[in-house]
């Protein structure tokens, strides 16, 4: 086994609703849709109007800062629709699938310089992101190391997806990550789970971190691997858009297909589906929500890091996780702040659900408070487990004081990274989101 | 409840701009969320939160309060008829209630006065009210004498959330721990009523209840204010008729101090109640602690005839005065304490020392573990300036190395 790294700090949250590991079926929509505002980072040229034919593979859309960075469809058939927002702002594009599944054939390639072509033109390279600023990777910039994260451990997160890294997706995983050894000067680490049986090519090094969330994201994994300093670039990478990259480059097609998750306390029958990204989860969740008269959210990805889609959403490029959560939006706890809280979900020994056996807990949307300023000290170190002070990284940021954000460790950290950190905050702010805006307003400084 | 929340759904609009009663919405918004925990969704970010608020946390350390409370006001009515000779000949709930109307008018004046001036600040400032002064309000009645008039309280709890919270931006945002400038702002202001052996027992009536005239040979002077005055090279602390204290009676508690302060034991039934809970930092209690006794073993080597405090043992130390107090529940407010756990240890242990150290060698204070934590409230944000610039030096020498 690999070295394994130990992370005191996380948050072991559980919730009603986890998928029962196997695929019950693969869903195929008539319409999938390209939503810009997945990928970060980035400003969108479309290329396709309505009424153009388009295969699985074709661009439909690129980078304006690099040309080169294509978006392509998941699926063959018709442009439908270009929606457009405030101020001309592309919303989705909107693809008609034909089922016949046409595709674009690619070249089999096998040069650094190939490899990297290929990965651009074949819409790729959206799923490569950097630190730091966690964005799509800057394609002119090598990166020192490329950190590939093979495990989840989010609140119900799709752990079969991962298990099928060393099942049927070994091979297209393999070819993936030879694919970015190319790419990089430095290493490639792959980042799992001791009891992982993931297994890598050689040359490839392999990780294990023991701890809870957020162990599984790319810049704790990074932190406590070859931490990012100012002026380097490292490139974090998914295992599961790995294996999609292994496709294209076995196959010479694009192959988006994903093993998601459908999760949550308000799904009827918790279990995995294939799916492409861009599908409305409507008809991922169809038939199979239980009946309720309260709002609902719909989340694609985890309750911690994911985006509220709504039911007229569709699935994220990047996710293989679909949660469903009541919104709680007419909830109204009778002195909240008095109760015992048998129910409550919490990690504060202060509820009374914290002393009793572990069980798994239903929770809504609701914030359970008002905002504050930050009162109680060390309780966003207990769930952040790298040798950065998180409180204080958070009130340079607020303040925008760029020296300070970078001796603190701005350039490590993405918003994923604060997502423990804000579920336990008693204050109740919005750190993501803080972050998030921070490293959006440095990048604008910086370039 | 359904009912209670249709009454206030209904009568919400009236509060929120342009309705009736506008300039008292933050003061609705404040009766609604203590009742009703609000609805409100998350909009950014994780989509499911802890269910702790500050509200809730709040709430827990007044409940650790309430044992020093309780005893405080039982011992106000102990001491009371200790000094006037009829303690043996009166029922617990007599002496209780004694206390307790002593007490609750300072519990009334400190909390209208303070949430007063936070709600007329908070509507200012279109700001939700913040719980903060629930805790504060609570402390201020518990560090004073019994004898000190409601008129100062008033005064010197205006005063501190006016010039040591509210204009630095309020719950949060604080410098120095409000409950102790009040208690600094009335110790320099009006020393006569904050010191000394006239202020500690009550011997009047209180509403009509225990009128009696003190014994002979009634002396009101706290333990500590015996040491200071106390000449030679021995030392025997009494109780306010004469009788010899034992280290025992410093535990329990059932001597002449501030109103919350003189049971050790009732404090620490507190500071189980904060640290089972989570709510305050174990490091912080423990290091102050931790430097007390140490402070007061390196103290007892001390001539005792210029300082009689050196005559104390490390453990009476602790037990006296305000020192369990200030430690449990002074020196662990989150917002002026330091913040970083290697902070908090030397925070702490600051603390403890510095309560000490102010105790023996200053003569003039008989008491000083609440001013060590008002000092050290400043010293806090250097403390853990050193130990940020320690994290930025680890992160910088790695671009050293990698180059």
């Amino acid at each position: 086994m690999a070295n394994v790294v130990k992370l005191k700090s996380g948050l072991n949250l559980r919730l009603e609703g986890t998928a029962v590991p196997n695929v019950v079926k693969t869903i195929v929509s008539d319409t999938v849709a390209i939503v810009p505002d997945n990928f970060h980072g980035i400003v969108p040229k479309v290329v396709v109007k309505p009424g153009d034919a388009v295969k699985v593979g074709s661009a439909v859309m690129y980078d304006k800062n690099h040309p080169e960075v294509q978006f392509v469809s998941p699926v063959s058939g018709e442009v439908v629709a270009v929606e457009r927002g405030e101020r001309r702002k592309v919303m989705k594009i909107v693809i008609k699938n034909d089922k016949k599944d046409e595709a674009v054939n690619f070249d089999k390639v096998s040069s650094a310089v190939e490899v990297k072509q290929l990965l651009l033109q074949a819409g790729m390279w959206a799923y490569i992101k950097q630190r730091p600023y966690d964005v799509i990777a800057d394609p002119e910039v090598e990166p020192r190391d490329i950190f590939v994260t093979a495990f989840d451990n989010a609140p119900l997160a799709p752990t079969l997806a991962y298990d099928m890294l060393a099942g049927d997706d070994a091979k297209a995983f393999d070819k993936g990550l030879e694919a970015l050894a190319l790419l990089t000067q430095g290493k490639v680490y792959v980042g799992v789970e001791p009891e992982s049986k993931v297994k890598v090519p050689a040359g490839i090094e392999m990780v294990a971190f023991k701890g809870n969330f957020p162990a599984c994201n790319a810049g704790v994994q990074a932190h406590n691997i070859a931490p990012v300093n100012k002026g380097e670039t490292i490139w974090t990478i998914n295992a599961l858009d790995v294996v999609v990259m292994g496709r294209l480059l076995i196959e010479g097609r694009v192959d988006m297909m994903r093993t998601v998750a459908v999760t949550g306390s308000e799904v009827a029958s918790p279990a995995y589906v294939k799916a492409l990204p861009g599908t409305p989860v409507a008809d991922i969740l169809k038939g199979n929500l239980i009946e309720a008269d309260y709002a609902r959210r719909v989340v694609s990805g985890n309750v911690l890091t994911g985006v509220n889609v709504s039911i007229e959403g569709y699935l994220g490029a990047y996710h293989s996780h679909v949660t469903v959560i009541p919104e709680g939006n007419d909830t109204h706890d009778f002195l909240g702040w008095a109760m015992p809280g048998c129910n409550a979900l919490t990690t504060s020994r202060t509820f009374l659900s914290r002393w009793l056996p572990g069980r798994n807990r239903k929770p809504d949307a609701r914030i359970h408070g008002g905002e504050r300023a930050i009162i109680m000290s060390e309780e966003y170190d207990r769930v952040f487990p790298m040798d950065i002070l998180p409180e204080y990284l958070v009130k340079a940021v607020i303040a925008f004081d760029i020296d300070r954000m970078e001796q603190l460790g701005i350039y490590e950290v993405a918003p994923e990274d604060f997502a423990a950190c804000e579920f336990v905050d008693t204050s109740k702010l919005p750190l993501q989101d803080i972050i998030r805006k921070g490293l959006d307003a440095l990048r604008k400084e910086m370039n | 409840m359904k009912a209670l929340r249709r009454f206030l759904d209904k009568i919400k609009p009236n509060f929120e701009p342009g309705g009736k009663f506008a300039p008292l919405q933050s003061v609705f918004e404040g009766f609604e969320s203590f009742l009703f925990v609000p609805a409100t969704t998350s909009k950014s970010g994780v989509h499911i939160h802890d269910s702790i608020d500050s509200k809730r946390t709040m709430t827990v350390v007044i409940i650790a309060l309430l044992p020093a409370l309780l005893f405080g006001m039982y011992n106000v009515g102990y001491q009371h008829y200790l000094a006037i000779g009829e303690l043996a000949t009166t029922s617990f709930w007599t002496i209780f209630l004694y206390g307790f109307l002593a007490v609750l008018p300072k519990i009334l004046v400190s909390y209208i006065v303070g949430l007063g001036i936070e709600f007329i600040g908070a509507q200012l400032r279109h700001h939700e009210i913040q719980e903060g002064f629930l805790v504060s309000g609570m402390l201020i009645p518990m560090i004073v004498p019994i004898d000190t008039p409601l008129w100062m309280i008033a005064i010197a709890t205006a005063f501190a959330v006016i010039f040591a919270k509210e204009v630095f931006g309020g719950t949060g945002m604080n410098i120095f721990n409000v409950a102790l400038v009040t208690r600094a702002f009335l110790f320099f202001a009006y020393p006569s009523k904050m010191s000394g052996d006239n202020v500690f027992v009550r011997t009047g009536d209180t509403f009509g209840l225990g009128a009696g005239n003190v014994v002979d040979g009634f002396s009101g002077a706290t333990p500590l204010g015996q040491v200071a005055t106390n000449v030679g090279d021995e030392l025997v602390l009494r109780n306010i008729v004469g009788e010899p204290l034992s280290t025992l009676d410093y535990f329990i508690g059932l001597i002449p101090g501030s109103i919350g302060e003189t049971s050790t034991l009732a404090i620490l039934i507190g500071a189980v109640i904060l640290l089972v809970t989570g709510i305050a930092s174990w490091r912080i209690i423990f290091s102050v602690f931790a430097g007390g006794l140490l402070t007061a073993w390196v103290c007892t080597l001390v001539d005792p005839s210029v300082y009689a405090a050196a005559l104390l043992s490390p453990i009476d130390q602790v037990c006296l005065g305000g020192f369990a107090f200030a430690a449990v529940f002074m020196a662990t407010d989150p917002v002026t304490a330091a913040r970083t756990k290697t902070g908090k240890y030397i925070y702490g242990f600051l603390v403890g020392a510095m309560a000490i150290i102010i105790r023996v060698f200053n003569t003039g204070y008989p008491e000083g573990a609440m001013l060590a934590v008002l000092f050290m409230n400043a010293f806090a944000p250097l403390i853990d300036h050193y130990v940020v610039e320690a994290n930025i030096k680890r992160r910088m020498k790695r671009v050293n190395n990698t180059k």
